[in-house]
């Protein structure tokens, strides 16, 4: 059995899912291989030459393949792909990974297996169904097992090697039928959500966006995150790309602090996995209580200027 | 322009799951049913689009058991013109099939736009959309808050990513999926509810498409998820602190 990831990146940096989705690439087999494709990749490859557990690392460097447009990733994927014997292709279950591997798993006509949370073996897997209110042992039938991987349910690779790299030539064409417009990057100097050991999240008992700025000293304090409810991002108090839950991000930090947020199934969906959630709210029927292991009563306006000072 | 909106018919968002004991799937029988709300979204959108004179008929399509038709009347009663029902005795199907389901149906429909939700919230695969572009050869625009129609033959489509938005034009024909904040559904009117009633529903097996539909893959067994262990409310800051430090060593 023969792995290739389809790697995440920026075209500077590696996203933490793809290190993620080597060490699921790494319990089918030790031969595990990964393809970046992208534009002035050199400092990205360089960083992923690092990974353990990869045999090598193939790239297609090219003007056209700068944005992740998902037309042209599947072609250059598919045509890679032909004169291989790989067995498996894994891609991280993040926004880039969803749009591109159903993509590539229909032109092998095989079906895709999405969000694996576990391996059983080289074709069977673990997958949460109904917002994670049951998990599906599934079994691939196909001759290629095409996956996406939620990262939270592996670690990171370590990044202690150095592997070979080989450069790919491509002439295909580009599709026309799809062109990038404009990428409005929400930008943040705190960690990422989806890789943060500490995340404290917000919901519609912050009543608006200013009052985001409670939990922002908190986490300054704390090195965290900052997410959100869908109810508090609908409502325009943070950006969209603070949703946590079972459509938005996926999360698993060592310690997640959710205020003012009820404890929606939907939500809840996306913290399951933390090591520890705490909760601060002013109602103790919540549902939110009953998930956490630490649980406050209290109204958050007050509550969180004390917890502020105390975390001097 | 002409669209096709794919519904698919799930437990209601509000239910609580329950997997049943002899690990084969979850409870169904006697449990609320509804559109799946991201469809609704998608229904909601080709009916905004219909009021702005940019589409011009809206076909509602599900596939799924005799019971999918009273989705599709929801989906009617919000402003469908008419509906399509594939009708299948079993409801697991893989997205692969339903897939190529909806582009035979394609194949005769002819839409300009397909829009469907980004993901069910039964199996939350989030594959539909990706795997019936890829089939029809038509450009996607997944995961969208915003759909803008241009003066030429393109739509502007704002995507939710991971690091924020992007916006990508795509050539119509296409299939756009949808996302939470694209839109707010609205509810059907007594009046469009009773409307909806005269609108035609065809009927088709899925027999009758001629598709070899084999299964790819199997669900083994659905299990409950591992529960988390009970936690305490702490009567203040100062225990909180205390626990995090002392027994969580998180501070
Ligand atoms: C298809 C679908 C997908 C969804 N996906 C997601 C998702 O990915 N993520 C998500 O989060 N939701 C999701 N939702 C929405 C979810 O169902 C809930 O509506 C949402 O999570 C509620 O957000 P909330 O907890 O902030 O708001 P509410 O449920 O309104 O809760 C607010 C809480 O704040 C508390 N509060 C108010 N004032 C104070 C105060 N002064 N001090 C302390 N506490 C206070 C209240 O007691 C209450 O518990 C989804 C829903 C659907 C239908």
């Amino acid at each position: 059995m023969k792995t290739l990831v389809i790697v995440e990146h920026n075209n500077e940096s590696i996203k933490q899912t793809t290190y993620s989705t080597i060490t699921a690439a790494s319990k089918i087999s030790d031969e595990a291989y990964a393809l970046i494709l992208g534009h002035n990749l050199s400092t990205a490859v360089d960083e992923l030459k690092k990974s353990n557990h990869l045999k090598k690392i193939y790239f297609v460097d090219k003007e056209d393949l700068g944005k992740p447009i998902a037309e042209n990733f599947c072609d250059e994927i598919i045509k890679f792909l032909k004169d291989k014997d790989f067995t498996h292709v894994f891609t991280p279950s993040s926004t880039f990974g969803k749009n591109l591997s159903p993509k590539i798993a229909t032109e092998l006509d095989v079906q895709q297996i999405s969000d694996i949370t576990n391996i059983l073996d080289g074709h069977t897997f673990e997958r949460p169904i109904y917002a994670g209110n049951a998990i599906a042992k599934v079994k691939s039938n196909d001759p290629i097992k095409v996956v996406t991987v939620r990262s939270t349910c592996f670690e990171p690779c370590k990044l202690d090697s150095n592997v070979d790299v080989e450069n790919i030539s491509s002439e295909l064409s580009t599709n026309e039928s799809v062109n990038f417009v404009n990428y409005d990057e929400s930008k943040s100097d705190r960690p990422e959500l989806t890789s943060a050991k500490i995340i404290i999240s917000g919901g519609r008992g912050l009543q608006n966006g200013d009052n985001f700025k409670l939990l922002e000293g908190i986490a300054d304090k704390l090195g965290a995150a900052m997410g959100a409810s869908r109810a508090a991002v609908d409502a325009g108090f943070v950006p969209n790309d603070w949703q946590v839950g079972q459509t938005g991000k996926i999360v698993a930090p060592d310690l997640y602090i959710a205020v003012g947020i009820s404890g929606a199934i939907q939500h809840i969906a996306g913290i399951k996995d933390s090591k520890f959630i705490v909760c601060i709210n002013k109602d103790e029927e919540a549902p939110i209580f009953k998930f956490s292991d630490f649980g406050l009563v209290a109204d958050l306006f007050e509550a969180l200027p004390v917890l502020e000072k105390k975390l001097q | 322009m002409k669209a096709l909106v794919c519904v698919k018919r799930v437990i209601d968002y509000n239910v609580r799951i329950r997997v049943k004991t002899d690990k084969s799937g979850v409870e169904k029988d006697n449990v609320k049913m509804s559109m799946n709300p991201f469809d609704e979204i998608a229904v909601e959108e080709a009916v905004r689009l219909k009021e702005k004179g940019i589409v011009t008929e809206i076909v509602i399509l599900s596939i799924g058991l005799e019971s999918s038709q009273e989705t599709i009347r929801t989906g009617l009663a919000m402003g469908g013109d008419r509906g399509i029902l594939i009708k299948s005795p079993d409801e697991d199907i893989d997205p692969l099939n339903i897939g190529k389901i909806i582009k035979k149906v394609c194949d005769k429909e002819n839409p300009d736009l397909i829009i469907l939700g980004k993901q069910a919230i039964d199996d939350d695969c989030n594959q539909t959309g990706q795997i019936l572009a890829t089939l029809l050869k038509y450009p996607q625009a997944t995961f969208a808050s915003k759909v803008e129609k241009n003066t030429d033959d393109t739509l502007n489509v704002t995507r939710e990513v991971d690091g924020g938005l992007e916006t990508i034009k795509v050539k119509i024909p296409c299939v756009v999926t949808t996302d939470l904040r694209l839109n707010e559904p609205r509810y059907a009117s007594l009046p469009n509810i009773m409307k909806a009633k005269q609108k035609k529903i065809d009927i088709l097996d899925i027999n009758e498409l001629s598709l070899d539909l084999k299964k790819r893959v199997e669900i083994l067994e659905v299990n409950d998820p591992p529960e988390r262990k009970p936690g305490i409310v702490v009567p203040d800051i100062d225990s909180l602190v205390n626990k995090l430090k002392n027994e969580a060593k998180i501070l």
